[in-house]
């Protein structure tokens, strides 16, 4: 906590008032402790990308000195970036976490799923997901998502509540007032929860600089091998890009967002420290999905529609 | 850290609330308050014209920004709760946009639960009407501490002094006989940004501040040492490890006031007493903290204490009670009746209750009452008497948001039946009108 060398407006601001991130942080922790409290079998989902790198670090915080109450869950597309899998396993080693693995690859091995014809794998992990929290009988499953990345995500609860398919329905959620979360579920049903709801990507960024969390090499500038798509920059693999008519080039790129490689876009930067990508998002004047993710780009309602599918 | 991330990590965080219809100006509001704070980005501004272009509309309609789901598009309103983010050098913002219509009074009571802040419209041709007075009574029910009456479409009276000091004069008015502590009146243009972030070049007279000024300046905290303390018990840490063998800490999240290490505390509803012999403040051990700050709280005795318990001072805790007398706003489509029973979430504990009677109904816009309604329906605001089956250590809803208030849950289904807020409605002298049922009230 940094709340004593935090320098208020002192006409405005008492001593007992926090920073935004102090706020944020409290608030996350408290949701993270609700679910421990009311439920049996929560599982964080981990991506390795930043915001569930946020939530484990909460997680953390919540329950030390002792261990986190839960088990992480990856949905494994099978289109990593190899830096992503390493963090994972690294970070699952260094706190004795319990790590089970959701893979796409598999169900499309066994013929259950079939490879889109734009070789995006994005919306295929919905399946995958909800199996597995139906074969561990999860009952609270915390997602990263955040309500200022997407219009339909501006309308999520902090509990949401998803019945035996994980099916989202936004004209069925409960009200959620002051800090009491409704996780009453009936059996095969489970509560999403997203205790970074709150948080914008600036929040998420400051918040990682003031902790100091270490984050897989791809969130900072660097050359690789690209080939542009749909006006965005994606990475050369063996997922099926680029195809002959699409030139790569070797550009300083990072990322802004950790997804399945065929749909996550680079964006030209050379912000290779943490302050540095602080200054280039408060400088930038687009989103980071409509910098980076083409998923959904497909229309005014995509979010919404793979919410209510079960999308996390 | 660089300078920039500095100042930016230091500025404080405001949650506040917008009522109001499309009618009075809010989308316009909001829109220019994301706008002109550079919170729409590029891609955002570029989605809304597209999809404004193709429904004939000539200029982007902001409102599309926050109406997130496809039926709200489709039907051009705003149904749930929209939340928005933005930020100046000076303060992070949570807006809870909320629409303004009676059908929807659950959502803007939702807004308003979490808010510090709440922003009024009035359209300064038509002053205080009945959705005003509904509006001033949502923030005084809610006990939302700062009131802005927002008297929007000057440009359409002149810019005329009098029309805006009347209007202020009658809300204010109002709205402190309701027991609002304190309200600012700004007269604005939303359309052309008259006094939203900008001070007006069209009313000299006013020498107040800007709403955005208003907003970055207003108090978000007070002296907390003068609230009554209050730690309601999350979860109980117990690491049982080799290195934290003994280590026994009560999580929770301050719900009000501020506790010390070495502070007399009495744990509810046991009423056995101890004190308090360290704070550990997610990492850091501290010697004072305060809502609502998430801490681990450690006591000098082994005592029997789990989730649902509540930890206050010795001399200063709130009596335990079965009998709950609240306001509840209904939130869900199926009905509260009298006799039924349901769950009763308050704090960290949730207990079985029956509803014992519903004396009144209340109309927000005339402050009316219908004596025994039998029952209450969404979006109707009503006393309740509760019977727990536990007892439970409850504040008034005046003198502690966070524990005086509470849920109804249905315990068939989970749905969240009601939000209910201990104690009396209104911190007003001003007694409700009582009178007879009569047909017409369309709650």
């Amino acid at each position: 906590m940094t709340t004593s060398v935090t320098t208020f407006d002192e006409e405005t601001d008492s001593p007992f008032a926090l920073s935004h991130l102090d706020s944020l942080e409290s608030e996350a922790v408290h949701i993270f402790r609700e679910v421990a409290g009311e439920f049996e079998r929560p599982v964080i989902l981990f991506s390795g990308g930043k915001d569930s790198i946020v939530m484990l670090h909460l997680a953390l915080k919540a329950f030390a000195p002792a261990a986190i109450p839960f088990a992480l869950l990856h949905v494994d597309t099978g289109h990593n970036f190899p830096e992503v899998i390493e963090y994972r396993d690294r970070t699952v080693e260094k706190y004795g976490l319990r790590l089970h693995v959701a893979s796409v690859q598999d169900y499309i091995d066994r013929g259950v799923l079939k490879e889109r014809p734009d070789g995006t794998r994005n919306p295929l992990q919905t399946v995958p997901l909800t199996e597995a929290i139906q074969q561990h009988r999860f009952d609270a499953v915390f997602g990263g998502g955040r309500r200022d990345e997407e219009k339909a995500r501006a309308k999520e609860r902090v509990f949401s509540l998803r019945d035996e398919f994980s099916q989202w329905d936004p004209r069925r959620q409960r009200p959620e007032l002051w800090q009491l979360y409704n996780g009453r579920h009936a059996p095969g049903e489970h509560v999403r929860v997203f205790p970074l709801s709150n948080w914008t990507e600036l929040d998420v960024w400051q918040y990682i600089e003031r902790e100091g969390i270490e984050l897989p090499q791809i969130y900072f500038a660097h050359e690789r091998e690209v080939f542009s798509r749909n006006g965005m920059w994606l990475t050369a693999g063996e997922w099926g890009g680029p195809k002959d008519t699409e030139p790569v080039e070797k550009r300083m790129i990072r990322y802004r967002t950790v997804g399945d490689m065929s749909c996550t876009g680079a964006v030209d930067s050379d912000a290779t420290t943490l302050q540095a990508v602080i200054a280039e998002i408060t400088a930038s004047r687009l989103t980071e999905r409509g910098a980076t993710r083409a998923d959904d780009k497909l229309s005014e309602a995509a979010m919404e529609d793979r919410k209510r599918e079960g999308y996390f | 850290m660089s300078t920039t991330t500095e100042q930016l990590s230091a500025t404080t965080l405001l949650r506040f609330a917008t009522a109001g219809s499309v009618d009075d100006g809010k989308s316009t509001l909001v829109g220019r308050l994301l706008h002109d704070s550079k919170s729409v980005l590029v891609d955002q501004l570029e989605a809304v014209e597209a999809a404004s272009l193709s429904r004939g509309q000539e200029a982007p309609d902001l409102a599309l920004l926050t109406d997130g789901l496809r039926a709200e598009r489709e039907q051009g309103i705003t149904i749930d709760v929209a939340y928005r983010y933005f930020a100046t050098p000076r303060r992070r913002f949570i807006l809870a946009d909320t629409p303004g219509h009676v059908q929807y009074t659950r959502n803007m009571v939702t807004g308003a639960s979490t808010a510090e802040l709440a922003v009024v419209l009035v359209d300064a041709r038509n002053g205080v009407v009945e959705q005003t007075r509904r509006h001033a009574a949502v923030a005084a029910l809610l006990r939302v501490p700062h009131v802005v009456l927002a008297v929007n479409k000057m440009d359409l009276v002149e810019y005329a002094e009098p029309v805006f000091a009347k209007i202020a004069e009658e809300f204010t008015t109002y709205a402190s006989e309701l027991g609002v502590p304190e309200i600012t009146a700004i007269p604005i243009s939303a359309l052309d940004g008259d006094n939203v972030v900008e001070p007006s070049a069209n009313m000299d007279w006013y020498g107040g501040p800007t709403v955005l000024e208003h907003l970055e300046t207003v108090p978000v905290s007070h002296d907390l040492t003068a609230c009554h303390a209050r730690f309601p018990v999350q979860y109980v840490i117990r690491p049982q490890t080799a290195e934290h063998p003994d280590y026994r800490g009560y999580a929770g999240q301050i719900a009000a006031g501020a506790f010390r290490v070495g502070e007399q505390v009495t744990v509810l509803p046991s009423g056995r007493t101890s004190t308090i012999t360290a704070i550990d403040a997610l990492g850091e051990s501290v010697d004072i903290a305060w809502a609502p700050q998430s801490v681990t709280i450690r006591l000098a005795d082994d005592i029997d204490i789990s989730r649902g318990d509540l930890i206050a001072p010795v001399g200063d805790a709130p009596a335990t009670t079965r009998d709950v007398e609240a306001t509840v706003c209904h939130v869900a489509d199926q009905p509260l009746v009298v006799g039924q029973r349901v769950l009763l979430k308050h704090t960290t504990r949730t207990v079985k209750a029956i509803v014992k009677d519903i004396p009144s109904r209340l109309t927000l816009d005339d402050l009316s009452q219908h004596p025994a309604p039998g029952q209450l329906v969404a979006n109707d605001i009503g006393r309740v008497v509760v019977r727990t089956a536990e007892p439970l250590a409850l504040d008034t809803y005046a003198d502690s948001r966070r524990t005086g208030s509470f849920l109804l849950i249905d315990p068939a289904d989970g749905t969240t039946l009601a939000a209910g807020m201990a104690g009396e409605a209104f911190a007003s002298a001003k007694a409700p009108v009582v009178r007879g049922d009569e047909d017409g009230w369309d709650f």
